[in-house]
Order: C-alpha cells, then structure tokens, then sequence
C-alpha cells in the first residue's frame, strides 16, 4: 500500500485506469438507465415514480460513500501523512457532495407525488442535509488553505473535521431504524431485498456505473492537483534561478 | 513507540470518543428526533388535547368513510396495538389508501378523534411489480400515471 502512496507510482497506474473507469462507467449508467426507464414495469403502488430509485438510491451510496473515504483519508493524513491522502480527500469532497445534493434532489421530486410533500424534517432527509452542509464545510475549511499551496496535504483541523464528520454516516443509514420517519426504512438489507428482482437488477447497473464514473473523477481531479504542483514546483524552481 | 504509533493510538481514542457521544446523542433524541407518534405511543402516554403533533400510522381495513360534504373523511390510524380515529378535510396524497401507511399533522381533541389538517402518505420499503402487488382483484392493472 505504501508504494501507491508515491505520486508518481500512483500517476502510472491512475494514467491508463481513468479513461476505462469513465467509459465503462458511462455505458452501465447508460444501460441500467434505459433498462430501468424501459424494460422493467413500474412499481405496483407508486407507478413510474419508483424509477428515480435508479438514480436516488446510487447518489445515496456515493453521497455516504464519499464520506468514508473522506475520513479515511482524513485518518491517513493525521496518522502516516502520506502526500496522496490530502489529495484524495480534497479530491473527493466536490463529486461527494454533488451526488449528496442529486439524493436530496431526487428524493425531493420523488416525495411530491409518493408522500405529498417535497421536504419534511424527518431524520434521514434532516441528516442527509447534514452531510451535505459537512462537505460545504469541509470544501471551505481545505479551499485555497496552506495546504492546498504546498502539495495538497490536510491541515490537521481538516483532516480531524473529516473525522468527526464521519459520524454522520451511521446516523444516515440508522436513521430510518432509530426512529419514526416518513422516509421508509431500508429496502436492501443484508438478510435480502424487499425490491422485487425484476425491479432490481438495472439498479445494480446503475449503482456499478456511478461507482465507477466518481472513482473516475476522483482520479483525474487527483491528477489535476499532483500536475497543478508540479508546476508550482517548477515555477519556485525558475524563480530561484533567477535571483 | 515511533510518533506514528502514538498518533495512531491517539485517533483510535478520539474516534471512540467522538462514536460514543455520537450513539449517546442520538439515544437521547430518540423521542425528539420521531417525525411521529404511533397509536399505542400516544395511548401510552399524557395526551394533552389540542396539542399540535404528529400521528403516524397504517390505515385500517375497510375504515375510510366520506362524509356527505364530499371533502371530510373518517378513517382509523392503527400500528396493530392500538388505533385511534382520525379526521380530516381537504385532498389526500394520491397514494393515501387503506392498508398503507399515512402521517398526520393535527391535534386530538377531547372525545378522542385526532382532527388532521394535513395528511401525508408513507411508503413502505416493498417495491414489485403491479402484477404482484396485494391489490383487489378488480385492480389488478398497472396503474396509469
């Protein structure tokens, strides 16, 4: 693991991966958008609004998902400071919270016509909301800090923050558990799925592509930042020749 | 011990310590964070009347009557041990039907009916196709939207 850990060594296996994630990633949410828009019938009670899970329920993983690997590479800056960890956090946070913003987007058109209402303040959406303020947060506190300047490493608060931050995400997937909620509770547990098998399997398209299509954008907003500090590098270089 | 170590041990104890204040937290709110109250929940506890809450429930079987103004409807909201009488003027969410679950905004009022000014419908976790649903007979056809 410590290998990977190198710029460069990274850069040489991020270089070929990022077009093959992007592309496969776009064909399955191609796909498994087509399949669940086309070819699998709508749900008994709700209709066609129970296909926006198709893009709802992917943005939830991603949005919570995002997090995890926030605060992990939070842990890894705070404890073994590897110069890619600050980079793969900074890197993370945008995509993680654009998809937190399209699961409450989503969950928001799909509430009108299922529940009657767009917002209500009920534990999951009220802690989803949450996350979403913690990435503004997070992308604020790291925007432009020292860090950023020199090489892309997390100041100690942010990479506590990310930490901190983390424990949000229990409270998201619990939340429909913990208490009464409008939001139903979880479809997808690991005793089964309470989603029928032929509503199913184009969100397991849809849940790969999007997986797949973040961790593509996640690689090449790392690539941008190891690039972006190399020419700062060079720059520092040029400048001290020159006196 | 090497520095990493030490900060190592060090993350492991405020991780714990942030995990238990945040389990501590969200057992406190338990009540406070409940979008509603069930049936048996309000039963259990003080009802004071003409208080603004929340009753969340399953609509019982057979239990939705119109009233002859054609907008006011009676029904009963049950979780299986105790029900309560509900009503309500205005229009329901398309999904509002017995058997199903519903969120209602009101208050009780003294002879026990909960007056509802606003109703929300609540899906449950189950998604299959129409031919599979637990529909009546006669409404067994994908519904049109």
């Amino acid at each position: 693991m410590h290998a990977y850990a190198n710029p460069t060594r990274f850069l040489a296996i991020a270089k070929p991966l990022t077009p093959w994630l992007l592309g496969v990633g776009l064909l399955l949410v191609l796909g498994g958008a087509f399949a669940g828009l086309t070819m699998v019938p709508g749900d008994y009670k709700q209709g066609e609004t129970a296909r926006i899970l198709y893009v709802h329920v992917p943005s939830a993983w991603l949005g919570m998902g995002g997090w995890t690997s926030l605060a992990v590479a939070g842990l890894v800056q705070l404890v073994w400071r590897h110069p890619l960890s600050g980079i793969a956090a900074r890197a993370i946070a945008v995509p993680g919270m654009l998809f937190t913003a399209l699961c409450l987007a989503t969950g928001s058109i799909w509430g009108k016509p299922t529940w009657g209402t767009w917002w209500e303040w009920d534990g999951r959406m009220t802690s989803m909301l949450v996350l979403l303020f913690l990435y503004a947060g997070f992308i604020a506190l790291t925007n432009g800090d020292e860090g950023q300047r020199q090489g892309g490493s997390l100041s100690r608060g942010a990479a506590i923050y990310a930490l901190v931050g983390a424990i949000n995400i229990p409270i998201i997937n619990r939340s429909v558990v913990w208490w009464n909620s409008l939001h139903q509770g979880p479809s997808i547990t690991l005793g089964g799925s309470s989603i029928d098998k032929a509503l199913l399997w184009p969100l397991g398209l849809t849940l790969l592509g999007f997986s797949l299509l973040f961790g593509a954008i996640v690689l090449m907003r790392m690539r941008r930042i190891i690039a972006d500090n190399r020419v700062a590098a060079r720059l520092r270089r040029l400048a001290d020749e020159e006196d | 011990m090497k520095a990493k170590h030490q900060r190592l041990i060090l993350a492991a104890f405020a991780l714990v310590g942030v995990a238990g204040a945040g389990v501590l937290g969200a057992s406190a709110l338990r009540d406070e964070a409940a979008y509603f109250r069930t049936p048996a929940e309000v039963k259990a506890g003080k009802t004071i009347v003409n208080e603004p809450m929340r009753l969340g429930g399953m609509v019982a079987a057979g239990s939705i009557k119109r009233q002859a103004d054609g907008l006011t409807i009676d029904f009963v909201a049950t979780d299986g041990k105790a029900s309560i009488p509900v009503q309500f003027t205005g229009i329901v969410p398309d999904l509002f039907a017995e058997n199903s679950g519903m969120v209602a905004d009101g208050r009780m009022r003294a002879d026990g009916v909960f007056v509802a000014d606003r109703i929300l419908a609540k899906h449950d976790e189950r998604y299959m196709p129409p031919q599979m649903g637990d529909m009546p007979k006669d409404m067994k056809v994908a519904p049109k939207v």
